[in-house]
């Protein structure tokens, strides 16, 4: 079996190659993100030291002027609680307008369905304008927006889900003497629970890295900006553009969701597999 | 471990979901709260008003690099009155999208500014009248404001300023001392013939005088363009007007279109980088080459100082910071001086509540008036105030500040400020992007020409509709 | 049961509804409105009729060319990234040790947001560049080339998850039949195993295909557009039209509706296409 040996090798090396090639340009910032501003442009490949060695000075000054940190915290904040209310309320909702046949429920369910294909351009104007006026520019505001414009990919996973579990169990329950919302909670949503993963994690992966509707929401005059809002301020705000501090910013906005991905990872590539069939 | 994980992770999520239950209660609960107060628009504002008692000033800042001085001003004014100040600075390039999405909402931009007659095009819905103010009463000369068709006073402007080529005095000292300089002292180059022979024989002597070009890299980063497609733009097109005898044009023949190319290609050609890098370099960067003492010459005006004084390591001593006029080869230009004017005109939002146009007006009062405020004026931004209530020695201090007085009470003719009539930020925006494409090579002169006579054009009636 | 259950309808639907009627039915419903209107806000909108969809085309070339690029565009990622993420899914499934840790690497851009990855590639690409005198910004090439490889960069491994799952789905008897009857390990390929992951193939297409299409965020930090919009995808366009200009708002609404219309019949096609190869098989 050498020859297999040979190929095998031979994969080997063309996987470490690809390795490297997807982990340059991350390994690239990094390295970039300890020498001095003016020694970035000049010399981008070398690796830093002595005179343009800087330590951490890239990452104080980029954090004393973006307010990176409380980016961060709101990103997670409106990340968690929007994935959160989607997985309760969408849940309930799919449940719903699957068990009850109705014309009100098939035409719900045609609309969640519709809206998945509705590009962000198409509201992005009346939608910005419509959360103005009613006071959703905050980061309460940004979760109740993210429901319901989550709420299309959510109840289609979801009811695809409820429509296989057989009625029988419910039925039983019901006996019991629960009510619907018990019913729901105690024998369904366990149930669901692996959709429910898969829904979070497709949910928590495009709010996380959302820029447009924070950006346009939320805008650049409050305090609410989330982490894309920031770099792209920082980066656009070309009077006083440091590429040292961008490029601290950079990793610094990558770091939270390497250390997500490296725990969770099988979650996530089960969950994307998961959403991209039915999706 | 798959379930532990599994339920840990899904735990959260219940528990958050019951954490925010209530939060979220509250939010759906705002909207159907708000639902009267649409109906009646006269109550909601009333209500608002109620509310704060006070109005609140929102100050929309059209220049990077004086944010901080701002942010300052905002928090004394606070500290002294009480009224709740917010300075927001758009980034550059970027001052009408960013105006646009915040003078229409909510808790709107209260006080902004415009460029000028075709900035005062845009914004006139929003634009207050201001003849009544203390600001217009007090501004020096009344003819500086913008006025509309029916006689009202839209816009006031702020701060008169000037730019032009800043030089720096000891290499340009260490030259005239080399052997066959082109040229005895900085007052020899008054034409363009005279100043492309300097700036070349210094290129040939960079080595010698220790720098790595002659001027500053020509920074055509989109946003970062507009000491060209605006700044440089303005003398071609004021020697056009003034030829033609009008003050603004439908259509622009752009005429002294080579003058443009004979100054543009001198600044490309003798730069601190080639003309292809020049898509990557901003204003900052230009200035801190200036200030490193990398390169002898930039064009800028009065508020590069800044900039210049700010930077890292800075070698430059400030009594060899000075200015000469940007020469084109346009016939007569010896006599020519800096280009002053104004493109900062402040405005107040006329859809904001009546108490924060009051409160944004007692604001700029303020500025003008008291003497905190205008000891920031001058001193903090460097504002050379047009206004009666700035005495003579209440003028700024810095060099380029001071050269600026010297060209004007020195006789030569100043280069008024025609850019204010440039059709639209989408034409000097695409002026900007031909430029780079012709540092490039990919577009030629006469490409370039075109795209500025279509481009006005086609702005020019696009606004007329 | 369905009794009860119907009397809860305003505890299980109308949280979700609510906020689905804000964040999409009004806006949506206001935007095809508006979009036959001249306006600055929602109040002071007046009726053009199709005005606005004449001067979407008419104003400027800019909408077509953005059009015609992200036509190119999409066409070319997809083939790139699918051809790219089928090899790497059938190297990784070859039963080798270590595969694993390849698989976690490769997909790990994906989870980069697009507005943070498009500036880390735009200092790379800058970067790479600087050594032969030039920026991303100088040439229309340069953008598009690196707007190809960022997507590649981010979209490879998640493509590649899917196709490794569907090839782990092929029945490995099938494939030993087929050597036992003596195919070449390319009939092997093409007769065997491609046919088996068409599902997967079609799956991937199409997410592709709408990725590269509506792509916005990689887009604005790569280039934005630059230079003079040769690099402007249709998304972006859109919102240039709206935002970075005054009096254009019911073009940039026409022209959304347009795109939302492009869109929608990519969607249906797909429908059809997958729907159709469930029935064959």
């Amino acid at each position: 079996m050498t020859k297999r040996r040979v190929t095998n090798a031979i994969i080997y090396v063309i996987l470490s190659l690809l390795t490297v090639a997807f982990l340059y340009p991350l390994i690239f910032i990094l390295i970039n993100s300890f020498k001095g501003k003016f020694f970035i442009s000049k010399d981008p490949f070398a690796i830093p030291s002595g005179d343009t060695f800087v330590g951490l000075s890239n990452y104080v000054n980029g954090l004393m002027k973006t307010g990176l940190l409380s980016a961060i915290g709101y990103s997670f904040f409106i990340t968690i609680v929007s994935v959160a209310l989607i997985i309760l309320f969408t849940s309930m909702t799919a449940y719903y307008i699957s068990r009850i046949k109705s014309k009100v429920t098939s035409v719900i369910y045609y609309m969640f369905t519709f809206s998945m294909i509705v590009p962000f351009q198409m509201v992005m104007f009346t939608m910005t304008s419509l959360a103005d006026k009613f006071h959703l520019r905050n980061p309460l505001g940004m979760c109740f927006l993210y429901l319901g414009f989550g709420a299309g990919l959510s109840v289609f996973m979801f009811a695809g889900f409820v429509k296989s579990i057989p009625l029988e169990i419910e039925e039983a329950a019901m006996i019991d003497g629960c009510n619907p919302l018990q019913n729901f909670f105690r024998v369904v949503f366990p149930i669901l629970k692996p959709t429910a993963i898969t829904v979070a994690i497709l949910n928590a992966m495009w709010i996380w890295n959302d820029f447009l509707l924070p950006y346009l929401v939320i805008g650049v005059s409050t305090k609410y900006k989330t982490i894309p809002v920031v770099v792209q301020m920082l980066v656009g705000s070309n009077g006083n553009k440091d590429m040292g501090a961008l490029m601290a910013m950079l990793v610094l906005a990558i770091i939270p969701i390497i250390i997500f991905y490296l725990f969770c990872q099988k979650y996530i590539i089960e969950g994307v597999v998961a959403g991209a069939v039915k999706g | 471990m798959k379930k532990k994980l599994l339920s840990a992770l899904l735990s959260v999520a219940m528990v958050s979901a019951l954490l925010v239950g209530c939060g979220d209660k509250a939010a759906t609960e705002a909207p159907a709260a708000d639902d009267a107060a649409t109906e009646a628009p006269a109550e909601e504002t009333a209500a608002a008003e109620e509310a704060t008692g006070t109005g609140k000033v929102y100050y929309l800042n059209f220049k990077p690099e004086v944010d901080e001085a701002w942010q300052e001003i905002a928090a004394a004014y606070t500290e002294a009155t009480g009224v709740e100040v917010k300075v927001v600075t758009a980034a550059s390039g970027t001052y009408e999208e960013v105006l646009k999405t915040e003078i229409a909402q909510s808790e709107p931009v209260t006080l902004f500014q415009i460029n000028g007659p075709v900035g005062y095009q845009n914004w006139k819905d929003y634009c207050k009248d201001l003849k009544d103010t203390e600001l217009y009463n007090a501004l020096s000369d009344k003819s500086l404001a913008v006025t509309g068709d029916d006689g009202g006073v839209y816009g006031i402007p702020y701060t008169v300023e000037t730019y032009g080529i800043i030089y720096n005095n000891a290499i340009m000292e260490k030259y005239f001392a080399t052997a066959d300089a082109k040229a005895a002292s900085v007052d020899e180059i008054n034409n363009f013939d005279t100043l492309k022979a300097v700036v070349e024989d210094m290129t040939a002597k960079k080595d010698e005088l220790g720098i790595q070009g002659v001027f500053a890299s020509t920074s055509l980063l989109p946003g970062e363009d507009w000491r060209w497609q605006t700044h440089l733009a303005n003398i071609p097109v004021y020697y056009e007007y003034k030829d033609k005898g009008v003050s603004d044009l439908a259509d622009l023949e752009f005429t002294y279109s080579d003058n443009f190319k004979n100054i543009f290609d001198l600044y490309i050609n003798n730069s601190t980088c080639a003309p292809t890098l020049l898509g990557s370099k901003s204003v900052t960067d230009s200035m801190a080459e200036f200030a490193l003492g990398e390169c002898a010459l930039v064009q800028n005006g009065n508020w590069g100082w800044g900039q210049i004084a700010d930077v890292e390591g800075n070698v430059v001593n400030a009594d060899d910071v000075k200015f000469m006029p940007i020469y084109t080869g346009v016939a007569g230009e010896e006599n020519q001086g800096l280009c002053t004017g104004t493109e900062n005109f402040w405005c107040i939002n006329s859809q904001a509540s009546a108490e924060d146009q009051k409160a944004s007006e007692d604001f700029v009062n303020w500025m003008i008036s008291s003497d905190e405020g205008k000891n920031y004026m001058v001193n903090t931004l460097g504002n050379a105030a047009p206004f009666t209530t700035f005495g003579d020695d209440e003028k700024p201090s810095d060099p380029l500040a001071k050269e600026m007085y010297r060209f004007m009470e020195g006789g030569k003719t100043s280069v008024s400020w025609n850019f204010t009539t440039f059709p639209s930020q989408a034409f000097k925006d695409d002026f900007g992007a031909a430029l780079l494409e012709y540092c490039n090579g990919n577009m030629t002169w006469d490409d370039v020409k075109n795209t500025v006579v279509t481009r006005w054009a086609e702005e020019k009636a696009a606004l007329a509709q | 049961m369905q009794k009860t259950l119907k009397k809860y309808f305003v505890i299980f639907t109308v949280p979700t509804l609510l906020a689905f009627a804000f964040a999409f039915i009004i806006p949506f419903i206001q935007g095809l409105y508006l979009s036959f209107c001249e306006f600055t806000t929602v109040k002071n909108a007046k009726w053009v009729g199709l005005n606005n969809y004449v001067r979407a085309f008419t104003d400027n070339k800019d909408f077509l060319n953005a059009l015609l690029l992200t036509a190119c565009f999409t066409i070319v990622s997809i083939l790139t990234i699918n051809l790219f993420a089928f090899a790497i899914a059938l190297l990784l499934t070859r039963k080798m040790k270590g595969t694993n840790l390849f698989r976690t690497v490769f997909f790990m851009p994906n989870l980069i947001g697009g507005i943070v990855l498009g500036y880390t590639w735009q200092q790379m690409i800058n970067a790479v560049l600087l050594r032969y005198e030039t920026t991303i910004v100088s040439n229309a090439k340069y953008g598009f080339i690196g707007l190809v490889i960022l997507m590649n960069w981010q979209m490879i491994g998640y493509m590649m998850i899917i196709y490794i799952a569907g090839l782990q789905n092929v029945p490995t008897d099938l494939i030993e039949a087929a050597q036992i009857d003596g195919a070449t390990p390319w009939q092997r390929l093409t007769k065997v195993t491609i046919p088996m992951v068409m599902p997967s193939i079609t799956i991937c297409m199409f997410l592709t295909l709408s990725n590269s299409f509506k792509l916005f965020d990689q887009n604005k930090a790569l280039t934005d557009g630059a230079p003079m919009n040769k690099t402007e995808l249709l998304a972006l366009n859109i919102y240039r039209t709206y935002y970075a200009r005054t009096g254009y708002e019911g073009v940039g609404q026409a022209k959304a509706v347009m795109f939302f219309v492009l869109v929608a019949v990519i969607a249906l096609v797909q429908l059809r296409l997958t729907r159709s190869k469930e029935v064959d098989q």
